[in-house]
């Protein structure tokens, strides 16, 4: 039987917006609700029936996945692991010329940040029921609402607005730009408009880096290597196609582009055009009104887009949104909140919105409320752990109060220390001069002491930290 | 129930009057009926569709679907059981996006060919009886997208048959292409070259000066009126459009991209525009084997207008869609459309948005009717121009071929 999607998830990627977080954990292996992030879009995939994903990622992964009991990925689909060179700098498209060899069919391009409930049959049904040669997902953006531990307000810097166009129907997408490749303002060519009069352009909208694309799009990425970035060049790109005179001419078989060698598989398509031409010229249907011109335009490139009103899609590719995609993940999934496994003391108080990873210990007189905290964590007495997450393999001394903060994996607070709003490092083989990490060993002097660490949206927590074990 | 009131007789022509068992899409109302299509579709790994908001007491019998609940959201992704051409053909004719008897039998018969090629016979198989099991789960995902039409039913015997046909000696690869072919010629015969004939038939009563009616947007007429003019024929035309599907405005865009003059009014306004027209030209999406056509709503209604003001009507159809069921009513077999397609949002109200709270309302959108043959003055086919009554004739005649 023909396979009709392959699935492919971009594992390969830095955080490079999250270097606190990732420098020591792959944005991958990162947690969220104690599950690795790539567990979110893996899940996706196998509840809509995908039996098996080609995933792209690094050696480095690749190595946790198959060696750390902490990371089990749990789930029943074939995974096949390409590994890139970390240091290749690859894109998302050239990571998908890597591939080309492998991609036999239409590729549903997943990224690995993605946490989402999104009834995925809506993108694929535009992608199907139009021949569409793009099809993707977007949501309207939520506001977090969590206090983003080490920075100032809500403010974000460098986010520059990407603006969408839409047509009436709010799911043909008529025009892409992000504000840094525009100079002045928002230029839109004459053809679209004549085409489309009614556009609603949009600002607020994240991008889910869902992607279905047809295969001739992937051979065209092995005919032109400049393409990198499939968010970046290669959407805008045929975005902008769809209105360019050359696809619209009828010799042109294959639709997306340039020269691409005649093989086989285009010349089967174009056996059939004729009768899809004469379905085509006999239905009833029109994707517009108020022209003369046929459905579509007579365009043969399409691009489409399932905006989501409600529900959660979130990419953690900021601390805002790790630390808000922690908040929600348990709605994702229905495990109980407290893990088996877990040794949880009977005098704690665990609120219900908290999740304890496996084999935890929480000791006597700990309250933990609207918490995550990781696996093979230990936390001592008369500790008050609230709105933050605590990553695995921590230990917590007694008496500590840790409020909206974020504490890495293996790190150890010491006893008595109060920790609002910050971001403790992990212990790690990391980088001596970065002086944001706080180690582990410069916690550790000051645990004898009072050490209070209030820290309140001015200066950075690892600096403070410097200051008081001096 | 709506169907207790009639009854249908389904005739074999060479055989004695024979009772055949109703078919289930106009039985939704029995539970025993319903029950059984939920167990055949569960064999067949079909997820059922389930009928949304109230029907109509009269047409309880019938299916009645809604466009936002497509069947995909109950299958797998990568669509698995149904091959991907079927299930984006079953996905466009829910949507509308093939609509049409003439489309929607090419479009059939298009994923019909990529399923052939496609397909490769199991060891210990024979294809000539593996393939036709293979097509049944895809015919049931495309009735329940959209109920088959008459003309995609005939299409679905002719290929049937002549997989069955196919001599077991018969290499696979060969096979294939015999059938392939099949599938080209029908179309090429039964379509294509059935509009060229039924265009010449029509051009000859097609005079200058002439005012034609159509109704909604039938493929063939399109194609005769365009004919027409192109062989220079002096004539205007008059669209006329109902709601809520509006297809007139499709026709009248395609007419008026050639050249032809054209005016466009509302179902409503027939009686006052039928003065002018000399002759009505109608598409057919089925004709039965009494006479009767069956075409979309509103169709039986121009006819008799039409009649009443002594204006000639005529059918065009291709022979392929000759059925042979009999029908006297447009009750007891024929399709409801989303009901929700009757809520129309002008200035930024919805009148109709809450429809299902009022317990007292129900929303009916019929998509076909049925015209008797006394109102039908010519049928214009590929074998030439006959009167309505003559149907069972040819329906005889093609019998006797096959």
């Amino acid at each position: 039987l023909q396979m009709e999607l392959q699935a492919v998830l971009m594992a390969a990627g830095g955080g490079s917006r999250m270097m606190d977080l990732t420098y020591n954990t792959p944005k991958p292996l990162l947690p969220v609700g104690n599950k690795p992030l790539i567990w979110y879009p893996l899940n996706l995939l196998e509840r809509v029936g995908f039996e098996e994903v080609i995933v792209i990622t690094t050696k480095e992964v690749q190595k946790m996945i198959s060696t750390d009991p902490k990371v089990k990925l749990d789930v029943k689909m074939k995974l096949d692991l390409v590994c890139i060179q970390e240091d290749a700098d690859m894109g998302t498209a050239d990571a998908l010329r890597h591939i080309q060899q492998k991609v036999k069919t239409d590729v549903l391009v997943v990224s690995c940040d993605l946490i989402t409930d999104a009834a995925l049959h809506e993108v694929v049904d535009l992608f199907r029921a139009h021949n569409a040669t793009l099809s993707m997902l977007m949501s309207k953006a939520h506001e977090f609402t969590e206090t983003v531990p080490g920075q100032k307000g809500k403010k974000k810097t460098g986010e520059q607005r990407d603006f969408v166009g839409v047509d009436g129907t709010g799911k043909r997408l008529l025009f892409m730009a992000n504000e840094a490749d525009l100079d002045e303002g928002v230029v839109i060519r004459k053809s679209i408009m004549r085409k489309h009069p009614r556009m609603h352009i949009k600002t607020g909208l994240v991008d889910a880096h869902l992607y279905c694309l047809k295969k001739s799009v992937v051979d065209f990425l092995a005919d032109n290597k400049s393409i990198s970035s499939i968010r970046g060049e290669l959407v805008p790109y045929l975005v902008r196609k769809q209105f360019s005179k050359s696809t619209n001419s009828p010799k042109v078989i294959d639709e997306t582009h340039q020269n691409l060698k005649k093989n086989d598989k285009i010349q089967i398509s174009s056996r059939d055009e004729e009768l899809l031409h004469l379905t085509q010229e006999r239905s009833c249907w029109n994707d517009h009104r108020g022209d003369m011109s046929d459905a579509y335009h007579g365009g043969r490139l399409r691009c489409y887009v399932h905006i989501m009103d409600e529900g959660i899609c979130y990419r953690v590719n900021t601390l805002a949104a790790y630390i808000e995609a922690n908040r929600l993940a348990p709605k994702l999934f229905d495990e109980p909140a407290v893990h088996p496994s877990a040794v949880v003391s009977e005098r704690c108080l665990i609120g219900a919105d908290s999740i304890i990873g496996a084999s935890c210990q929480i000791s006597d007189k700990t309250s933990i409320k609207r918490s995550t905290i990781g696996v093979s964590t230990t936390v001592r007495e008369k500790v008050k752990v609230t709105n933050s997450i605590i990553m695995h393999g921590v230990t917590i001394e007694e008496g500590c109060n840790i409020q909206g903060s974020v504490i890495c994996s293996n790190a150890v607070i010491g006893r008595g220390a109060d920790i609002k709003y910050c971001l403790v490092g992990s212990h790690s083989t990391a980088r001596e001069h970065n002086s944001k990490i706080a180690p582990e060993k410069r916690l550790t002097e000051c645990h004898r002491a009072e050490v209070n660490i209030t820290y309140h949206y001015k200066s950075i927590t690892y600096n403070n930290c410097h200051k008081v074990s001096k | 129930s709506g169907l207790g009131m009639f009854s249908t007789i389904i005739c074999g022509f060479l055989s004695p009057l024979v009772v055949k068992r109703l078919p289930e899409h106009v039985q939704v109302d029995d539970p025993a009926v319903v029950k059984r299509l939920a167990k055949k579709l569960e064999r067949q790994q079909i997820p059922l569709r389930s009928d949304y908001g109230y029907k109509v007491s009269l047409f309880s019998h019938l299916h009645q679907y809604s466009r936002k609940a497509p069947l995909t959201q109950l299958l797998s992704i990568p669509s698995t059981v149904i091959h991907p051409s079927i299930v984006r053909l079953g996905l466009q004719y829910s949507q509308g996006i093939v609509a049409g008897s003439n489309a929607r039998s090419v479009a059939l018969l298009h994923a019909f060919k990529q399923v052939i090629r496609d397909y490769t016979t199991p060891p210990n198989e024979e294809l000539s009886r593996d393939l036709v099991n293979k097509l049944k789960p895809y015919i049931s995902f495309l009735n329940q997208c959209r109920p088959l039409s008459a003309s995609m039913g005939n299409a679905i015997k002719y290929i049937k048959k002549e997989i069955s046909n196919i001599p077991s000696q018969c290499k696979e690869e060969e096979a294939k292409t015999k059938l392939l072919k099949c599938i080209d010629r029908y179309i090429e015969e039964k379509i294509v070259l059935a509009a060229k004939a039924i265009s010449k038939y029509a051009i000859e009563k097609i005079s200058d000066g002439d005012v034609i009616l159509v109704y909604g947007c039938s493929s063939l007429v399109n194609h005769i009126l365009c004919e027409a003019f192109e062989k220079s024929r002096k004539f205007r035309v008059i669209v006329v459009d109902s709601r809520p599907r509006l297809e007139g405005r499709e026709a009248l865009r395609r007419l008026v991209q050639r050249g032809i003059s054209c005016t466009y009014v509302l179902i409503s306004a027939l009686s006052y525009i039928l003065p002018e027209v000399s002759k009505v030209f109608l598409g057919a999406h089925a004709l039965l084997a009494n006479g009767y056509v069956m075409s979309r709503v509103g169709t039986s209604q121009i006819a008799l207008v039409a009649r009443t003001f002594n204006v000639p009507v005529l059918v065009c159809c291709e022979t392929y869609k000759f059925c042979e069921r009999v029908q006297t009513d447009s009750f007891v077999s024929n399709e409801l459309d989303d009901p929700d397609d009757l809520m129309v949002t002008r200035k930024g109200k919805t009148q109709l948005e809450n429809w299902q709270d009022v317990s007292s309302l129900g929303l009916l959108n019929l998509v076909y009717d049925v015209t008797p043959p006394d109102f039908v003055d010519l049928v214009i086919t590929d074998l030439g121009m006959i009167p309505c009554t003559s149907v069972p004739v040819v329906l005889r005649v093609k019998n006797l071929d096959q």
